[in-house]
């Protein structure tokens, strides 16, 4: 099971985060803290695994941001490079040429797609095109209610 | 403004602000807006309210007055808010909120909503923040979607029941039945959350493990479809089909076959299948490939596919990819206790690994090294981890140093080239050891002895170059216990170095003033020139000086042994040769020995002195102690019986402790009469072997016509004197002096004291009983030519 997974800028700005397990605001500070430390002190041609206290963190660095993940024991590291890399995907399936500035200006969105492919830490969805498409209804039954209610979303 | 672009606009402003005063400032007008708005009530802005408050959040700014705007948005039955509430209440309320309790109604409501998206809002939100309570609450809900629904809502509430699970484990009995059935539904999401149900369920009950043990033949036909399944561009990852939920599977059978022949026999072909037709060339493939392995490993599989297994790993060593290099060691790890040889085969491989210039990899590969060091590779393996240990980067330094010690303690071929490897990480790491590496150092150096030479030598070169605590501390005590070796000059392992007493003064002159030494190293050093004063001949007032100087040291510890050497040097000048003589082996399992303290303390030799007069006390009978303690006139000196001829008399750190301080041949002396009377008399010798230690000869003979039978002799002497006596050559002595009785009789006198002896004879004679009693006075240290008073 993934315990967060974290988007950060190469300057340690935090774009989105998303935690699995209840803690408490303190705790969720200093682990981005941390993580940011930790992962940007890597060096350009080294292994994306680290370990830090009894978690895997698994990273990837797409353009300007960081994805940053941490896993179980258990879990496999390589399948999480994977589910990193799905994610990118989705999101540059549904903003067209994903960019940083997508994601800061659209950030509630990027936390719905991830909803729809991330759930209490697991995959719920393996299907590139069956989230498009459920992300795709959800947006279009917001438009519509809005419509209705002839006001505009966000 | 349209409200549309508020949310951005704000972002935008935000962005732009040159200071964190400026964005401060900002951010604080912001959500005063907010706070406005949120008060206002319903009027269509609200979302957009909290949307902006989620990124101020996001920048870490707090956020908690948006809290029960997320409970009310939720509530709403606008999507579009209610959307936005449940991204809220995720991010801003958590289980120890008490809010969070106040959603669980509308989370109910929201769960048999007409709309899925609706229904799968809520389902999303109670996997992700729902607390125990929450759980409970709506199990049963759950438990309903999971069987009658649609499989995007199916795959959803799947996902939810693991996270109910893992909240209230006491739940697990509500979704096992429909678990089993969601095992033959075709859409891959809700197969993958089927999986991972199962995989939960039989974490937390092993019964259930028993049952789902059955879906085994099931979940290895879902499998097979994957891997032979023709190009599916739904769910095709680089060649592999659903790569996501092939891991999950082989993840599942681990588990199922874990110590089970039957579930490891049915999965056997299987894996053999997955492991040779995986294409492994990008990262899915060599993600299945991974967990194909783990499972292999884990199971109870046939030989053949292990070594197929071990190999997929060795491949991976070899593979450019260094993420898939770390991945191979970290299994490799897992593996070396089990299935060893087939791990060495990889050895140089993991060995050039250590080159890597990842550091990740490169403790992979140290850990990986350490565990396949072996008696057989112990030279070439310890030349590279020496290397390593030159280029590590300092994290991993202490823990190179002491895997090399364990390997080294295990494993070296011999003494030398043990104390040289030990030398050799000295130097290169000293300050990254343990503490307790001197007292182990030490103690492996008095072991071997006939290294002394050689190893003081070293150690006095390294002394002078280098400055590392451990190091030195080593160093100065080998130069205190050996210097005489040291000065000798020669040594046939080592080049010829003349090696002066002041020289050796100098280096630990040099130790105890250097700003560098610690406390504990200047005591080391301060004990070590102490020694040396016994040793050396030329310089013993250079060693005075020195040690009155740090009389008045602040520390407290130089002081009291700098004042106590110094009394050493004035009061008791006769007893520091022996208080200074080399000290005896020591053995690793005395306690006291590992408490970091310097060995170098005078106090230790005496202890394993006085245990053979304590062995040799235990055994004797009380009754005879009374009788002689009579006899002695009320001293309480204790006599020691003759041992009978079968007993084993001596302990070894006795007979050590000889041998160390041996080396001198004893010289005849000549045979002194101490006893006349009726026909036996009694004769002794003295073999003077150190300036302590006595060795006495007791000879008697028969000058009767008969024989002398029963003949035994005790001895005593004060009591700064130990005693030990040696079995008699017999208790018979033959008639007109054909044949004599010798007992030798060894006596340690440490504090040169003077030698008295006591001796009592008692022999049969023509069936009458004699008894008699020799006082011998006293035994002078030089000539050993005693003066008798016979009582």
């Amino acid at each position: 099971m993934m315990h967060f997974l974290l988007l950060f800028s190469r300057q340690g700005k935090l774009r989105l985060q998303k935690w699995f397990l209840p803690l408490p605001e303190r705790e969720r500070k200093k682990i981005v803290k941390d993580m940011t430390t930790m992962v940007l002190s890597r060096k350009p041609r080294t292994c994306n695994f680290l370990h830090w206290k009894d978690l895997k963190i698994v990273y990837k660095r797409y353009a300007s941001l960081y994805f940053c993940c941490a896993l179980e024991n258990k879990d496999n590291e390589l399948l999480a490079l994977e589910i990193l890399h799905r994610y990118v995907e989705l999101l540059d399936k549904y903003f067209g040429n994903v960019c940083e500035l997508d994601i800061i200006f659209n950030f509630e969105k990027a936390y719905f797609i991830l909803d729809e492919f991330l759930m209490g830490g697991e995959i719920q969805e393996t299907s590139k095109q069956s989230i498009a498409k459920s992300v795709e209804a959800s947006d279009m039954l917001q438009e519509t209610m809005e419509e209705y209610m002839s006001k505009p979303a966000f | 403004m349209t409200p549309s672009v508020r949310l951005q606009e704000m972002i935008r402003v935000i962005r732009s602000a040159r200071t964190q005063g400026e964005e401060r400032g900002i951010i604080q007008r912001e959500c005063a807006d907010i706070r406005a708005q949120f008060r206002q009530g319903d009027n269509g802005e609200r979302s957009h309210s909290l949307a902006k408050l989620l990124y101020v959040h996001m920048l870490g700014y707090p956020a908690h007055f948006g809290q029960m705007e997320c409970v009310r948005l939720i509530a709403s039955p606008r999507y579009s808010e209610k959307r936005i509430g449940y991204l809220g209440a995720m991010m801003l309320l958590d289980e120890k909120q008490d809010a969070s309790l106040l959603i669980t109604n509308s989370i109910k409501n929201d769960l048999s909503h007409s709309s899925q998206y609706v229904q799968s809002l809520a389902l999303c939100t109670l996997a992700c923040m729902g607390s125990a309570e929450m759980c409970r609450d709506l199990a049963p809900e759950i438990e309903r979607l999971l069987r009658a629904s649609n499989s995007y809502i199916k795959k959803k509430a799947t996902l939810c029941a693991v996270h109910i699970i893992k909240k209230v484990p006491e739940l697990a009995e509500l979704f096992t039945p429909s678990a089993r059935t969601l095992l033959s539904e075709k859409n891959h999401g809700v197969l993958h959350g089927a999986v991972v149900l199962i995989t939960e369920l039989c974490k937390r009950n092993p019964d259930t493990l028993d049952q789902f043990r059955k879906a085994v033949p099931e979940l290895v036909q879902i499998m097979k479809g994957l891997v032979t399944s023709s190009y599916s561009p739904e769910h095709n990852v680089a060649g592999i089909s659903d790569p996501f939920l092939q891991v999950r599977i082989l993840r599942l059978l681990r588990i199922l076959g874990h110590n089970n022949d039957t579930a490891s026999d049915a999965m056997n072909d299987l894996l053999a299948q997955v492991a040779t037709n995986t294409d492994s060339s990008k990262t899915a493939g060599s993600a299945v490939l991974y967990e194909t392995v783990l499972t292999i490993m884990d199971i109870n599989s046939e030989s053949g596919l292990r070594v197929l297994a071990v190999n997929i790993l060795g491949r991976f060593l070899l593979n450019n990819d260094r993420n898939i290099r770390y991945i191979s060691m970290t299994s490799l790890q897992k593996i070396v206790q089990t299935d060893h040889n087939a791990v060495q085969r990889h050895r140089g491989t993991i060995v050039d690994c250590l080159k890597d210039q990842d550091t990740s990899v490169k403790r992979r590969a140290l850990e990986l090294s350490l565990a396949l060091v072996s008696a057989v590779n112990i030279r070439s393996m310890m030349k590279e981890l020496l290397i390593f240990l030159s280029f590590c980067p300092p994290e991993l330094r202490s823990q190179t140093a002491s895997g090399i010690f364990n390997a080294a303690e295990r494993y070296s071929p011999s003494k030398r080239w043990h104390i040289d490897t030990i030398l050799h990480v000295l130097t290169t790491a000293g300050g990254d050891v343990r503490d307790e590496t001197v007292p182990n150092l030490i103690q492996l150096i008095t072991t071997a002895s006939e290294l002394h030479c050689y190893t003081v030598h070293k150690l006095y070169r390294a002394l002078v170059k280098d400055i590392a605590q451990s190091l030195v501390q080593v160093a100065c005590w080998c130069i205190g216990e050996y210097g005489d070796l040291l000065l000798k000059g020669e040594c046939e392992e080592i080049e010829p170095m003349q090696v002066t007493e002041d020289d050796v003064l100098d280096a630990l002159e040099t130790v105890l003033q250097s700003h560098m030494s610690s406390p504990a190293t200047r005591g080391f050093a301060l004990t070590a020139t102490m020694k040396l004063s016994t040793r050396i001949t030329d310089n013993v007032d250079r060693i005075r000086s020195i040690v009155s100087i740090y009389g008045s040291c602040i520390d407290l510890e130089l002081q009291q042994r700098a004042v106590e050497y110094n009394a050493l040097f004035k009061k008791y000048d006769h007893m520091r040769a022996a208080v200074l003589e080399r000290m005896p082996v020591m053995d690793k399992n005395l306690p006291g020995h590992t408490n970091g303290d310097t060995p170098g303390e005078i106090k230790e030799p005496d202890t394993s002195k006085p245990k053979p007069v304590e062995a040799g006390l235990l055994s004797e009978p009380a009754s005879q102690v009374c009788d002689l303690l009579d006899l002695l006139g009320g001293t309480d000196t204790p006599l020691q019986p003759s041992p009978a001829p079968t007993s084993t008399p001596t302990t070894t750190s006795s007979a050590d402790l000889l041998d160390l301080l041996g080396g001198l041949e004893p010289t005849p002396v000549p045979t002194v009469s101490v006893y006349e009377k009726n026909g036996l008399s009694l004769k002794i010798q003295c073999d003077k072997q150190t300036e302590t230690e006595v060795t006495v000869s007791l000879i008697a003979s028969n000058s009767t016509q008969n024989d002398i039978t029963n003949f035994t002799l005790q001895a005593a002497v004060p009591k700064s004197v130990q005693l030990q006596m040696k079995a008699p050559s017999g208790n018979v002595i033959p008639a007109h002096g054909l044949g004599q009785v010798t007992q030798t009789v060894l006596l340690n006198n440490p504090n040169k004291a003077s030698l008295k002896m006591r001796i009592r004879v008692s022999y049969s004679n023509q069936g009458a009983m004699h008894q008699d009693t020799v006082l011998i006075d006293s035994f002078p240290s030089t000539a050993c030519q005693p003066s008798i008073s016979p009582l």
